[in-house]
């Protein structure tokens, strides 16, 4: 009688154990087919862009501006030029304030009210829509001049470049051993060269990161160029006028409805892409190279 | 997002300032004590007070940028919040010709597009972080890691040139055809499908929001003390059964975080969105029609509105997603903070 049961018991426990390890086995076989099926997309866009850009692209995209429509031919000189003109504005801008910032918060706001809330308030900024800060750059810079610019283009990139860079700027700065900030004061440096000498230098390199990642970031950005920089079919470099930016001529292209446009558009997003990748790429030799690991 | 410390995250500890305890004055109040008279005494005070001053000026600029942006989206709305008030929002015509103005088939086509995007990439993001964090062989962990991150650095416009060579002509031909047979019944997927639509666009949002749910839901199960892992596994749970009661149980409230903040991505999310959704002001249960969102209706009508009163209701409703990606975004942060300051203060 208690043997019978016994046996029960044992073959529940059998058939529980078959259940845990089958859920075990169906949970790891998920997380394996989600992970392919995710990198999926990703071999197609990247794919795509490779076999469609690269057939497109050749030397006329580089030196010649826009064809009209119908003609073939033509390029995106003025519009990689204006990007770059951008970007350099943008980076100019965005890059001091936001080490500055980070500055602020890792060498004196550390554990303090005013720097938790510096800290969120960039936390918060980051998420800001990029169309909302183009409607801002446009209402304060374009509404007040009553045309187009190059320059509120510049300067809203420049503002969604500073979150980033600050909390990287921030969480490079902590790694710095406080011993090394102690030696410098030590030897009767102020802090500021303290600062901008010893801190700043010994986490240049995740600093250099976290800029290129902010670069890269607005690189690509299109919405807040729309009535900001608004776009240019000729080459200038005006900062005062209409100017063309790459993603935005991307833009342009793709919803137009000819075919010549949507090849130059492919061309165009793959000379995008390769900026973009050639700076995250940059980004890692910088970042694995020279930096501070566990120094502590 | 693809930050650099992430992965290093939990390696950074955070100096923490000696503590003046009665115990050990002496080894960890002294440092302090020296800083600050060397620093009373250093040579460079007025420097010192005039870089500290220049530092302080670019962080509270970050409040000042955030200020600004409200002052300008409130002031120049105001025409329009005073021409309609809170009827803004439920109205459902959007007649530039007549000005009348309501935005609600832009919110519905905001929500539903970003909510299904959520539900396509959350359980994905959630099953590729588990298996990068435990079921990856090492040598292949890494390359993933950065072939995912790397959706992170594609641009919005080139997700959205994709899309509407290649995406949207499977969503026609493939899988809407499949979607309209099973689930036909169901009221969301109904012919005529043209491949532009909500559908598409959520699709497109899910692959855009995935690398920022999956790295930092990676970031919030990693925190989870190897303790409580091995406690779980001694009890002779298997892997799953440890994943769930230790890893995903503990860091749930930074998963939610995570999630929240992709949510909040996709809700202000531009350019890929507008080139597949169809831009049509509908509100429609079906999932295969267009549809057309907050951003997407400032990006396609704003360098061209005529009038002021238009302009207005265009900048209104830039202020209407600013606030709500403001809320959105400051709860996934709390959330994402509370977990990960409390795993500091356990290694500390």
């Amino acid at each position: 009688m208690s043997g019978t049961r016994t046996t029960r018991t044992a073959n529940m426990n059998r058939l529980h154990e078959l259940r845990r390890s089958a859920v075990n086995h169906f949970v790891t076989g998920l997380a394996v087919f989600s992970t392919v099926l995710v990198l999926v997309p990703l071999v197609a866009i990247v794919g795509y862009l490779l076999y469609k850009g690269a057939s497109s692209l050749n030397l006329a995209f580089f030196i010649h501006v826009p064809a009209p429509v119908g003609e073939p031919g033509g390029g995106m000189a003025n519009a990689i030029m204006g990007s770059a003109v951008i970007l350099a504005l943008a980076s100019s801008i965005g890059i001091p304030i936001g080490i500055a910032a980070g500055v602020y918060l890792a060498e004196y706001g550390r554990g303090r009210h005013l720097g938790n809330l510096v800290r969120f308030t960039a936390d918060v900024l980051n998420g800001v829509p990029s169309i909302v800060m183009g409607i801002a750059a446009y209402s304060l810079i374009v509404a007040k001049q009553h045309h187009f610019s190059g320059f509120a283009g510049g300067v809203a990139l420049a503002i969604m470049m500073v979150p980033t860079i600050t909390r990287t700027t921030e969480e490079m700065l902590a790694t710095v051993p406080h011993a090394i900030r102690e030696a410098a004061l030590g030897l009767g440096i102020p802090k500021w060269r303290t600062v901008l000498s010893i801190s700043l230098r010994t986490a240049s390199p995740g600093i250099i990161t976290g800029c290129m990642l902010a670069f890269a970031r607005v690189a690509g950005e299109t919405a807040p160029l729309l009535f900001t920089a608004f776009g240019n079919q000729f080459t200038s470099f005006d900062m005062t006028q209409p100017i063309a930016a790459l993603p935005l001529q991307i833009y342009v292209y793709a919803v137009s409805p000819y075919d010549e446009w949507h090849r130059l558009a492919w061309a165009g997003a793959l000379v995008l892409i390769a900026m973009i990748m050639g700076a995250v790429t940059l980004v890692r030799i910088f970042s694995n190279r020279g930096a501070l690991q566990g120094g502590h | 997002m693809m930050q650099p410390g992430l992965d290093k995250l939990p390696e950074i500890t955070v100096p923490v300032e000696p503590q003046p305890s009665a115990a050990d004055a002496a080894p960890s109040a002294a440092p302090s004590a020296i800083r600050l008279f060397l620093q009373q005494r250093s040579a460079g005070r007025w420097a010192d007070g005039a870089f500290r001053g220049l530092m302080m000026l670019c962080a509270f600029s970050i409040f000042a940028i955030v200020a600004l942006i409200v002052f300008v989206l409130v002031k120049n709305s105001q025409l329009s919040i005073h021409a309609f008030g809170f009827k803004f929002f439920k109205g459902t015509s959007w007649d530039p010709v007549s000005g009348d103005f309501g935005a609600l088939p832009f919110i519905y086509g905001t929500v539903v597009s970003s909510l299904l995007a959520v539900a396509i990439a959350v359980p994905l993001s959630l099953c590729v972080a588990i298996f990068l964090l435990d079921i990856c062989p090492r040598p292949l962990r890494s390359p993933i890691a950065f072939l995912t991150e790397l959706l992170a650095a594609i641009p919005s416009v080139v997700y959205g040139l994709w899309a509407v060579f290649i995406l949207v002509p499977i969503m026609r031909d493939n899988v809407g055809p499949i979607l309209e047979k099973y689930l036909g019944w169901t009221g969301f997927f109904v012919e005529p499908n043209f491949g532009v639509g909500m559908l598409t666009a959520g699709v497109i949002l899910a692959i855009m929001i995935f690398p920022i749910i999956s790295s930092i839901s990676r970031d919030v199960m990693k925190a989870v003390p190897i303790a409580q892992r091995e406690a779980a596994l001694a009890l002779g749970a298997t892997r799953w059964e440890m994943l769930r009661m230790s890893v995903l149980r503990n860091s749930r409230l930074g998963i939610v975080g995570a999630i929240i903040l992709g949510l909040g991505r996709a809700l202000g999310e531009t350019m890929a969105v507008t080139m597949v959704i169809g831009n049509h002001p509908d509100i429609l249960k079906n999932l295969f029609a267009p549809g057309y969102t907050l951003a997407s209706v400032i990006a396609n009508e704003f360098s061209e509105a005529s009038g002021d009163l238009y302009l207005s209701a265009l900048i209104e409703i830039g202020l209407a997603l600013f606030l709500v990606t403001i809320v959105v975004n400051a709860i996934a942060r709390l959330l994402v903070w509370a977990v990960t300051r409390g795993e500091s203060a356990g290694h500390a």
